[in-house]
This record gives C-alpha cells, structure tokens and sequence, in this order.
C-alpha cells in the first residue's frame, strides 16, 4: 500500500491521463444529476411541498390533478377513515397571465392552486381574488402588489407574498384560497369546471403512528373504490413526465458509470501489464497478490477521489454561473454524495480486472530475465 | 551427480541443503526436465558460484532454493526450514524473511529512494518496527559506502551504486542465504570484479551463504567453491 501510495505522490503524471478523464465523467454525471434534479424539482416541487403523508385523487382520473374530481361527500368519507388526522382539498389550473407592464403576448404561464392545508413555505391561504406568487415568477415582472390577469377571461388576481421553490410542470406557482382556484377555473377552463365544494385531490395527513400504505388503503376501501390513494412520493412520480425524465437520466447515469468503471479498469489493466516485471520482483520478496492488488485499489480510489472532487468543483461552479430560472439545474448535496460514491465503486470495481493479472504474476519470473 | 560442502563441515546448519531435486515443466505430450536429482549443500557462510550455459538449469535451481519454484521430487531445507512442500503463502513468508534476492537487472522500484528500496523488505515482511528497519537500513547503506546517497532515486545512481543498493536491499532482512541472478552481467570488466568483491566481502563479513548464478568464468575466483550444471544436472 505504501508502495502504492508513493508512486502516486512521486510520479503524478502517471495518473493524469486517467483523472483527466475520470474528472470528465465525475463533471457530466453531476451535471446529468443537476439536469434530472432541476427537471424533477420544476415539475414536482409544488406537490412534493404537500404536508400529507397521502395524495387522494379520484379512481378514474389516473393520478391526474385536472381529471381528478372529489366531492364534499367523498371527502366526508375519507375524513372518517381511522388513522386520518386532517384532510385539505387542493387543485390546480394551468394558465397563462398578463402582466402589467408585459406585451399583450408576453404571458407567464402560471400553475394556480387553490389549497386548504398549507404546503411547507407557503402561508394560510389568502383572501378572495388574492395569491401568493413563486419567486421564479419575479422575472416575469409578477411581485408583491402587482394585480395579474389569469386566462381567456383576464380573471384578476393580486399578488400578496412570494414564496420560493414551487414549480409544478415546469411553470411558476400561484397559491390562492378554493374559492379563487374555483372561480378562475370555472371562468378560463368551461370544460374542466369543479361545482362548489368540489377539489381535484385530497391532501391527508396520517396520525403519526399509523401506517401510511395501511391507511391509504382503508381509504380506497370506505369509499368503495372510488378513490386512489397514493403516497407522497408515489403521487410526484406519477406527475406527467416524471417517471419518464427519471428513467431517461438515470440510464444516460448509468451508462456514464459503466463508462467510468471501463476507464479505470483498461487504465488500472494496461499499468498492470507494465508493472509485471517489478510485481514480479515485489512478490519475489515476499509481497503478496492481496497487497500489490490492495495497491492498485489505493490508487484507483486516490484518483477517482481525486478526479470526483474537482468534478464537483466545476459542477458547483456552473451551478453558480447559470442564471436563476434559464436552465432547471439543481445540484443537491445528495446527488453529490450519491454521484461520488457510484464512482468509487466503479474505481474499486474496475481495478477487480486487474486482479487476475496480478494473481497471475509468477514471482519466479523475476530470476533469469534481465528485463 | 553429488556436490557437497566436504572441506570444512560447519558447526551451524548448512544454509541450503537441497536431495536429489527434480523439476519437471510438461510441454504437451512430453516432459521437459530443467533438473535431475540435483543434490547440493552449502555452508552457512559459503559462497558457491552456479556455472552454466543459458538453459542449463541454473536459474531453476536458483528459484528452487529461493523459494520461488516447488521442485516435484526430492527435498528442500534452507536454514534448517524444509520447504519442500510449503504452499504460496508459506512460500512468500519464506522469502519475506529468510532468503535475499539481487537479481540479473538490479529491479530497484524506481521511484523509491535507495533507502526505501532497503526499507521496502521490511514493510512488506517482517515489520521489525519503522525506527529499528531506518536504522538497519542506514547501517547497511552506510556498509555499502552509499550514506550519501541514501535519498537519490535509482535513476540518480550509476550502475555499481545500483547494485550496491539491491545487494542492501537482499541482506536488509538479515537472510540465511543470498542468491545472486548474473550479479555482473549489466557491468562492465572494472565494475564487475568491484561488485563481485563487494559480495564477497559483505557475505563473509556477516557469515550468510550466497549462490551466484553466472555463465561468467571470472567470477569463480571471488567465490568458495563452483558448481557447474548442464542440461539440469550438476557436476562438482
């Protein structure tokens, strides 16, 4: 190991090819991870601020907000189930708004909830014909004060407040009472209008020591199957296009780790075959394969470390450089940690195609040759 | 054919003592012998030169005695240890702690300084403790007339300062035997009888055997006794 790690530190240049271009894969795949976390986040980050353990939406509507539909009755129901603490209507609108200021072309598209129980970050809902705004909507020219038109029917609404981080399909949120959620709806979407009383979904909050999956089914059975109840998390990945964005990224992540695992392991292979003669000689003095292939290990790990760490550096540098709101890119201390630690593994498991080289190495190769 | 340290028996128990050992490769069908009942014995502080011609068997004999090949008859003892049938791991503690090598092109670890090449034998052996395995190797180094150069690497060195440094790093683990590949045989005339005089003089100052593998006549004169070998069989 020490061998090992003096080889490192006296001839580094040994190792630049190898973490020039790890450093390559580590930047793209927390670059890859920033882009799917930005992308998520900009479509869930609404409905993953839901304080509720379950997301009820209405059996026919397949996990769908704007198809969804539940009565006061069938809200009723659910508040009943055991294990039920509080229930919140929600619903959202999708639609485009003028802004004072803005061309008549100009519209920002908006995500218009109306909401009983408040998501993390966002105050109790505020007075008829009134919303709080996310900051993302800042560069649209909507803040505090500023009273938007929502929809073909120019529906007023007044902003009150901003709050930060909520997007819901890649649009900047309004969070209004039900009643303005109502009206705007049933003013700009005929087709998709809800009778009073009426939301998309339940948010449901679960006592503390009941089981989530447990209550989300006593609720679908009391009310007969007219219900779907979803977890939290179930119900953001079931938002459109998620489970599709995830599952895209993840295999180009995949892939990059595969490539990361290739590199390190040709690399690790090819320094091997060159190092044969003095493996030879080092077992001739009574190394062991385990020590010299422990070496090797070292020194995958060291660069990949080391290639992962300035990979980090940059990806946290561009996260910096790009502008708020031009590119969905969210870089999060997890996905740092996760990215580093897929690819120490790839390291480690890279170098295991090396190990049969060195077991293969015969010690008595040293004596006889004058290579 | 027999050859055995006769003249002057030792009291200690010889260094090498090996009977009647076969080494037999299989190529194919056939078998090829690289050595035939070989039997050879040397004292603890003798110094015997392998002379023969590429192919004969000499290096096999070298490997057999270093621990580095299993022979597949007849029996092995160095320093009074019967290696005959110790498996990989016993064979590599072996060598870790009772034979030194110098071999045909020095192989020093070329970014390792000359005393990291000493101090290499310890890490990877016998761990006598970091401060005690310094000393031992600054001590040999100095006996070596290299305590000037004890942190150049082994590109900063010439040739004989090299093969001063691999003849440190055989005797670093105090060996009860030292087996010499070719020791002079990527030195010039000069050179070589300073190298094999070196040898001579550092093994019969700490009493240790050594086996010098050569094809070189004139190495005979710097050592005890010659054992010759031919298509795998020795003659005295």
């Amino acid at each position: 190991m020490r061998i090992a790690w003096r080889e490192l530190r006296r001839r580094p240049s040994r190792f630049v090819t190898a973490t020039a271009i790890l450093t390559l894969l580590a930047t793209l795949l927390m670059l890859l991870g920033g882009l799917l976390d930005g992308l998520i986040d900009g479509a869930t980050s609404a409905v993953a601020a839901q304080r509720g353990g379950i997301i009820v939406f209405s059996s026919t509507s397949e996990k769908s907000f704007p198809r969804s539909r539940i009565s006061p009755s069938l809200r009723a129901t659910v508040a009943q189930v055991p294990g039920v603490v509080d229930v919140g209507g929600i619903g959202v609108a999708q639609l485009g708004a003028r802004v004072p200021g803005n061309g008549p072309r100009d519209l920002a598209d908006v995500a218009l909830f109306g909401y009983e129980l408040a998501p993390r970050g966002v105050p109790a809902p505020p007075g008829p014909g009134e919303a709080y705004a996310d900051r993302s909507l800042e560069r649209k020219g909507i803040h505090p004060g500023v009273t938007i038109e929502v929809g073909p029917a120019r529906t007023p609404i007044r902003i009150v407040g901003m709050v930060d981080g909520l997007s819901y399909s890649d649009q900047g949120t309004l969070w209004s009472s039900p009643d303005t959620w109502r009206n705007a709806t049933n003013a700009n979407l005929p087709e998709a209008g809800v009778g009073p009383g009426v939301f998309q979904a339940l948010v449901v909050r679960v006592d503390p020591g009941a089981d989530p999956a447990a209550v989300a089914r006593r609720i679908d059975g009391r009310t007969g199957g007219a219900t779907e109840s979803l977890s939290l998390g179930a119900a953001v990945n079931a938002l459109p296009g998620v489970s599709q964005q995830r599952s895209t990224f993840n295999q180009i992540i995949g892939v990059t780790i595969v490539i990361a695992v290739v590199v390190v392991a040709l690399f690790f292979a090819l320094l091997t075959v060159e190092r044969a003669g003095l493996y030879a000689v080092l077992k001739a003095l009574g190394a062991t394969s385990q020590t010299l292939f422990g070496g090797v290990v070292l020194q995958g790990v060291v660069v990949t470390a080391l290639a992962t760490a300035v990979g980090t550096v940059i990806a946290l540098a561009i996260d910096i450089a790009i502008p708020p709101g031009s590119i969905p890119y969210t870089l999060l201390p997890s996905r740092v940690l996760t990215s580093a630690l897929a690819l120490l593994l790839a390291a480690v498991f890279g170098c295991v195609f090396s190990l049969r080289r060195v077991l293969r190495i015969d010690p008595a190769s040293a004596i006889g040759t004058g290579q | 054919m027999t050859t055995t340290a006769s003249s002057h028996r030792q009291i200690a128990p010889p260094a090498l003592e090996m009977t009647n050992v076969r080494k037999v490769y299989p190529m194919g069908d056939d078998e090829v012998v690289a050595l035939d009942h070989a039997t050879l014995t040397l004292g603890s502080d003798e110094i015997v030169a392998l002379l023969g011609p590429s192919g004969s068997g000499k290096t096999t004999l070298c490997s057999i005695a270093g621990g580095l090949l299993t022979p597949t008859a007849g029996s092995v003892v160095v320093g009074g240890q019967d290696i005959t049938a110790y498996n990989t791991k016993r064979l590599a503690k072996f060598r870790q702690e009772t034979v030194g090598f110098v071999f045909q092109s020095v192989n020093l670890v070329p970014f390792l300084t000359a005393r990291e090449n000493l101090l290499v034998v310890n890490e990877l052996g016998r761990r006598t403790g970091k401060q005690q395995a310094r000393s031992r190797a600054d001590q040999l180094l100095e006996e070596l007339g290299l305590s000037d150069r004890r942190d150049n690497l082994p590109s900063q060195l010439s040739g004989g300062q090299r093969q001063r440094v691999a003849i440190g790093r055989a005797l670093m683990n105090e060996p009860e035997l030292v087996l010499f590949d070719e020791p002079t045989s990527a030195l010039d005339t000069h050179l070589g009888e300073q190298v094999m005089q070196l040898i001579r003089s550092e093994m019969k100052s700490r009493g240790t055997a050594a086996v010098v593998v050569t094809h070189d006549e004139r190495i005979v004169h710097y050592t005890d006794r010659t054992v010759r070998i031919t298509d795998g069989v020795l003659h005295a």
